[in-house]
């Protein structure tokens, strides 16, 4: 099945780790990204402003790519998905604004593209029960926590993904992959965001406490659906002097997919991380026949 | 007219409503459905801002209720539907849940609930403590008569399993199967248990009401950020009550749920649930302020060496003597006030994190603390609606009763003689509730009065015309 897929800015660069373990196991598992043809940035925040049509013309052209490539269209950044659903919402209810953007771009946007997350993806069309049937090389015995994060599942009543006070979905991701699944406080504390680039020692403050918690409760990896995320958890762990914290790997749920489905290391896309993850996978490695 | 009053709900603004209307010569049904009358203020420790004893000074009204001449109670009891004639009387229908006991014959020796095997968690006590499948609300109920809670009765399961076909007929050595357990009835020295008790109905005629059916407090599991009831350490305002009370489970001693140690870091959360239009309810509960207040204060007072911290959006104590309560907290008992939000509670290791902001510092607070008590907004009994149209009362849109005028007619309903008190209406303190109560009676009392007068005045007249 052939599915429209935006990467965005962060997973052509920083996070290419993230893209060629997600383009991999979406292969694998039959699911086909077509990346979207000439793509620019979502936004990279949605604007809180709503008198200015502006800011959301750049997400806009994005759903009208989208609706070019066949009405649907999956992302993998957590960032890029919240701008691209809020949007999408924001439109269905402000035709008038949709209109207005639509004489700017003179590419008509018609309202209708459906905006997923991979991993709802997984859990709704692709279910649990096929991608556990899949895993050839079950990741037993690895603990993991989740890491959510702010902006996969909030503000709920928009984003609609999964409870952001008891979430599950990437739990239930982490269970069919084989993972002992760890749930710790902070699983959906915020990272500090952008605040790494004005004021750096805010999401170290944050990092280390959420990366203490996830050790406390014996997590050996923290898995996460954010590329910013895992920056402001890993980049620090190497970079920061004086930090208390015992290097805990940062990790993407694609990444252990791709080890659990028994793809070759070329694309795990583990090289760039600070906290180097890959011994932890040195028991799972698909033996080559 | 009927010069006999109904009144629903027997907490303190029924109590208070009913000994009004009886204490000036009329009739009073009073209904509850609890086994036993006072409502919330029998779970009370201290009252504020006087701090007496709750429980010390409502028993007199509840003991002079449970005898008075003029009142009949039924407990346990619920309205089962109600008709209303073209003179305006009511007849009211009146469902007593089976209790299991013979209240006629009980003489409230409390001898069943010593022997009684099991124990289950009390909603009266909150959760922080139990009490046994045959029970009474209090050791002061009024009535001292216990009922048994079928749900958790060995006996009465078994008995009806056996009844049902559920379980064999005769056991292995071909007995007939017997239900188990019958303690109570084997203790019991006047043989009062009856387990073949049912519903039983009764009929009153009536010529006014008065709704007095209280409120609930916002459910913890409404609160996923504070744990949604999960963290045993983790409380309500009602349930500290039942720690501080001396007829409380822990007998006055604070000690926390989850281990039973005393909690020497003490958090309370204001406004959990009050003051959120998002996820809560919009309105203020009015009491939180004050009985936080005391809380704390009562904290101190018996663990002099533990600390309080109190989370608030503002102070209200509006009332007598209540602003200087607050600052009573703050200055001599050295409660710390920190004004902001709690964004997050979560257990780590024994203790419970408390997230939060002091939005004067203008900084996020952390606390590690033993024990956290939610001030949870009040809420109206889920109840309501039912009743409000069973006695063809409006509710707004919170659940509440509505007064035909809440400025001019507090006490009054649209529905012609029924009246209301209390907060069925809306979140208020005991004075308030006590005024609204023999307002309300004032009401029905007028009602009544004013046909005697009309009486006495034709009688005169015929009997002019008779000279």
């Amino acid at each position: 099945m052939a599915i429209p897929y935006f990467p965005g800015c962060t997973l052509s660069t920083k996070a290419s780790g993230y893209d060629r373990s997600g383009r991999a196991v979406a292969q694998a598992l039959g699911l086909e990204f077509q990346e979207l043809p000439d793509w620019q940035c979502c936004g990279a925040t949605f604007p809180l402003s709503t008198d200015n049509a502006m800011t959301l013309i750049a997400p806009t052209r994005l759903l009208r790519q989208a609706q070019e490539a066949g009405g649907q269209m999956t992302t993998l950044c957590a960032i890029c998905f919240h701008v691209l659903r809020r949007t999408q919402n924001f439109l269905q209810e402000h035709t008038d604004v949709l209109e207005r953007i639509n004489w700017f771009t003179e590419e008509p946007y018609l309202g209708q593209v459906r905006v997923t997350h991979f991993l709802e993806l997984l859990r709704d069309q692709l279910t649990w029960e096929t991608l556990r049937a899949n895993v050839s090389q079950p990741l037993k015995g690895l603990r993991v926590a989740p890491y959510y994060g702010c902006l996969l599942l909030r503000p709920p009543a928009e984003i609609q993904l999964d409870d952001p006070d008891d979430p599950h979905i990437l739990h239930e991701c982490l269970e069919a992959l084989g993972c002992e699944v760890i749930t710790f406080p902070y699983q959906s504390e915020c990272c500090g965001s952008y605040l790494a680039v004005s004021k750096p020692t805010v999401p170290q403050q944050l990092a280390q406490d959420i990366l203490a918690s996830a050790q406390h409760h014996g997590a050996q990896a923290l898995v996460t659906a954010c590329p910013l995320c895992q920056y402001n958890l890993d980049y620090p762990q190497q970079s920061v002097r004086g930090w208390a914290i015992k290097p805990l790997p940062v990790l993407y749920f694609t990444q252990l997919m791709a080890v659990a489905l028994g793809l070759p290391e070329q694309v795990w896309g583990m090289e760039g991380h600070s906290v180097d993850p890959r011994p932890l996978f040195e028991p799972y490695r698909a033996t080559v026949a | 007219m009927i010069e006999r009053a109904l009144v629903v709900g027997a907490g303190i603004a029924g109590i208070q409503a009913a000994l009004d209307i009886a204490n000036s010569g009329y009739e009073v049904i009073l209904v509850e459905r609890e086994p036993s009358i006072g409502g919330h203020m029998a779970q009370l420790s201290e009252t504020f801002p006087t701090l007496d004893c709750s429980q010390c000074i409502l028993t007199p009204r509840t003991v002079e209720t449970g005898k008075h001449e003029n009142i009949r109670l039924y407990t346990y009891s619920e309205i089962d539907s109600i008709q209303q004639d073209e003179n305006g009387d009511f007849t009211v229908r009146i469902r007593r849940k089976p209790a299991y006991v013979d209240w006629d014959i009980c003489t409230g020796c409390g001898v069943c609930q010593e022997k009684c095997p099991f124990k289950v968690e009390s909603l009266f006590e909150r959760g922080v403590g139990t009490r046994k499948v045959i029970y009474t609300l209090s050791p002061q109920a009024v009535p001292n008569k216990p009922v048994i809670d079928a749900e958790n009765c060995r006996y009465l399961q078994s008995k009806w399993d056996i009844e049902a076909g559920r379980v064999p007929a005769v056991d292995a050595k071909g007995n007939p199967a017997k239900p188990k357990c019958g303690a109570c009835e084997k203790f019991c020295p006047t043989g009062a248990i009856q387990w073949d008790q049912t519903d039983t109905f009764f009929e009153e005629k009536v010529g006014a009401v008065i709704l007095a059916t209280g409120y609930d407090l916002f459910p913890q599991s409404r609160l996923p950020e504070y744990g949604g009831g999960k963290i045993p350490d983790v409380i309500d305002g009602l349930a500290f009550e039942r720690l501080l009370a001396a007829s409380g489970p822990t007998a006055g001693k604070i000690l926390r749920p989850s281990d039973g140690k005393p909690p020497l870091e003490v958090v309370f959360v204001q406004c959990s649930g009050s003051r959120d239009p998002e996820r809560g309810v919009p309105y203020c509960s009015k009491i939180c302020c004050m009985y936080t207040a005391k809380q704390a204060i009562l904290y101190k007072h018996r663990l002099p060496q533990g600390q309080a911290y109190v989370f608030y959006i503002d102070v209200r104590a509006g009332g007598k003597g209540y602003e200087e309560f607050v600052n009573r907290a703050m200055e001599e008992d050295g409660v710390i006030y920190l004004r902001g939000k709690v964004s997050k509670l979560f257990r780590e290791g024994d203790k419970v994190i408390v997230k939060g902001v002091d939005t004067l510092s203008n900084r996020t607070v952390e606390i590690a603390a033993d024990l956290v008590v939610l001030a949870t907004a009040v809420i109206p009994r889920a109840t309501n609606p039912q009743v409000a149209a069973l006695f063809g009362v409006p509710c707004d849109e919170n659940g509440f009763y509505c007064a035909a005028n809440e400025e001019l007619d507090p006490v009054l309903s649209i529905a012609p003689r029924v009246f209301m008190a209390g907060t069925a209406l809306g979140p208020k303190d005991i004075p308030e509730t006590v005024a609204q109560a023999s307002g309300a009676a004032a009401k029905v009392l007028s009602l009544f009065q004013k046909q005697r007068h009309a009486q006495s005045q034709a009688q005169g007249v015929l009997e002019a015309v008779g000279d």
